[in-house]
């Protein structure tokens, strides 16, 4: 517990001071809700189109911040010997990622937060109430999108190539899912491959409970379907996670 | 007691056969070298004792544990600089000491272990922007903040320029007279005289020498003495150096002109080394 605590405020500490993680993990969904927000003045399913718009880039934060922050975090360590080198500490492997893991959901905590006040600030969007069924949605999303995160480093090779085969992942997930607004519009076969994603399930999540009253339990497919990705991310995290850089 | 004790040890990747059977012995205190070029194992025995890397055969006892199935306790109990690796850029040198001290039972004081790398200008410095040679001290104080036993150092000096060489080897001497175990890697010749009481030359995965750099050196006693006639070099190797001298500079002198360029010089590791590399490619 000591070493846990240890090492979280150590990622907290690390993860504050490095630029590129603060702007492009924590504030690039905030920045990009404050943009959409400003040019949809319509209204997106019945409702003024910022409270879609909320409910969606808080579903992408969460891919972006637990899947593409932290598999970028972990490649780049695993890349310049960090991770080797932790290895060869007391700190039990499975203490340290928990701690990256716990970490980067705090991180995904104020960003939320954030959202939640820019929106209020900017559009007037009512405060979440029933935070109860909020939080196990949310921490349930992320810690499915750190487990993807965490099976995808095994598939990244090299720091440089890291970001953009993320990008390559992440966006195309956050059209398809309507993360951006809404799907009704698109292709059968688009909304066939959305429908399988996890981020669509956790955007279903998210609207239910903030948008429509619901709770946690209203929408079981839906936490279904994140439980199963969220295995599906373990079991291959814990066949192809490397400690150790790519030889030569 | 020993501090390593290695039996018959076999790693192979693939067809491609790194460790043919090595065996040896490294005792409390005591600074063993591990010398040979590049791809001759020594990594790989390295991080076997470690315990990055699982052996095919034989026997492996580090501080009395099995490195392959060892945990934490014996993780209190190491220090590892390894070839290569890097650490936060964005962590001062203080807190990347303080960051790996928090991971020990019983560290040392950090500040301490700062000034014994020769770090304490750079206390608040940030990694990124230390020199090669002072990150590689980063290196090796955050070895040694968990107060460790044994110290693995895999090559520590490669990419050094000389100063920065010397001071590292007066770095690694202080650690030994702290009564640290340390292994070493190397494949430079100096470092391994300069350093180890105990070294073995390994080639191609296998031991070909194992002893004291004098016992090492001692074994090729040939004295090799090298003068220039006619603006030819004439190299001539012996056993009875007296008796060689005598003859040459005797009929220099009956014929009136000089030894040019004179050298009498006793066989470094270096020669045993090369002698060594060559008679085994022959």
């Amino acid at each position: 517990m000591r070493l846990f605590r240890h090492q979280v405020k150590t990622e907290q500490r690390l993860f504050w001071r490095s630029r590129e993680a603060a702007v492009f993990v924590f504030l690039f969904p905030i920045l990009l809700f404050a943009l959409l927000t400003a040019v949809y003045n319509g209204r997106i399913e019945g409702r003024p189109a910022a409270l879609g718009l909320l409910a969606g880039m808080i579903g992408y934060g969460a891919a972006n911040t637990a899947f593409s922050g932290l598999a970028i975090t972990l490649v780049t360590r695993r890349e310049l010997g960090i991770l080797k080198r932790i290895r060869a500490t007391p700190l039990p492997p499975a203490v340290y990622l928990t701690s990256v893991i716990v970490s980067i959901m705090i991180v995904y905590a104020i960003q939320v937060a954030s959202l939640f006040a820019l929106g209020h600030l900017l559009k007037s969007t009512p405060w979440p109430s029933n935070l109860l069924s909020l939080i196990p949605a949310l921490a349930l999303g992320a810690a499915t999108f750190a487990a993807l995160g965490l099976a995808i480093t095994g598939f990244i090779r090299s720091v440089e190539g890291s970001s953009a085969v993320l990008n390559v992942i992440v966006l195309p997930m956050a059209f398809l899912t309507g993360a951006f607004g809404p799907t009704r519009h698109y292709p059968q076969v688009l909304r066939a491959i959305g429908a399988v994603l996890p981020l669509k399930y956790l955007l279903d999540l998210i609207k239910g409970i903030y948008l429509h009253g619901q709770q946690f339990w209203d929408k079981p497919l839906a936490v279904a379907m994140l439980v199963g990705w969220g295995l599906f991310g373990m079991a291959v995290a814990l066949r192809t996670f490397r400690w150790e850089p790519r030889e030569g | 007691m020993s501090a390593i004790a290695v039996r018959d040890l076999k790693k192979s990747y693939g067809t491609y056969q790194a460790l043919r059977g090595i065996s040896f012995d490294i005792k409390e205190g005591e600074v063993f070298g591990l010398l040979g070029p590049n791809g001759a194992g020594k990594t790989t025995t390295i991080e076997i004792l470690e315990g990055y890397r699982t052996r095919d055969e034989g026997e492996v006892e580090v501080l009395g544990f099995d490195p392959e199935r060892a945990g934490s306790a014996f993780r209190e109990r190491i220090g590892v600089v390894l070839q290569q690796s890097q650490l936060w850029p964005n962590l001062t040198v203080a807190e990347t000491h303080r960051l790996f001290a928090g991971y020990y039972e019983h560290p040392r004081d950090a500040e301490e272990v700062i000034a014994l790398v020769g770090l304490a200008e750079k206390r608040d410095a940030r990694v990124k922007t230390l020199s090669g040679g002072q990150k590689r001290r980063l290196d090796l104080g955050v070895a040694l903040v968990g107060d460790p036993d044994l110290v693995f150092l895999d090559e520590p000096t490669t990419g050094f320029d000389p100063a920065a060489r010397r001071a590292a080897w007066d770095m690694i001497r202080s650690l030994r007279s702290l009564g640290k175990t340390i292994l070493l890697t190397t494949h430079y010749l100096d470092e391994a005289e300069q350093l180890a009481d105990r070294l073995a030359v390994l080639r191609e995965g296998i031991i070909i020498r194992e002893g004291t750099p004098a016992e090492l050196t001692g074994g090729a006693s040939e004295t090799e003495v090298r003068y220039r006639k006619d603006g030819n070099e004439v190299v001539m190797r012996t056993t009875e150096p007296t008796k060689l001298l005598q003859r040459l500079t005797a009929e220099a002198l009956a014929e009136g002109h000089e030894l040019e360029d004179l050298s009498v010089r006793r066989p470094t590791l270096e020669d045993v080394y090369l002698s060594l590399t060559v008679e085994q490619e022959e």
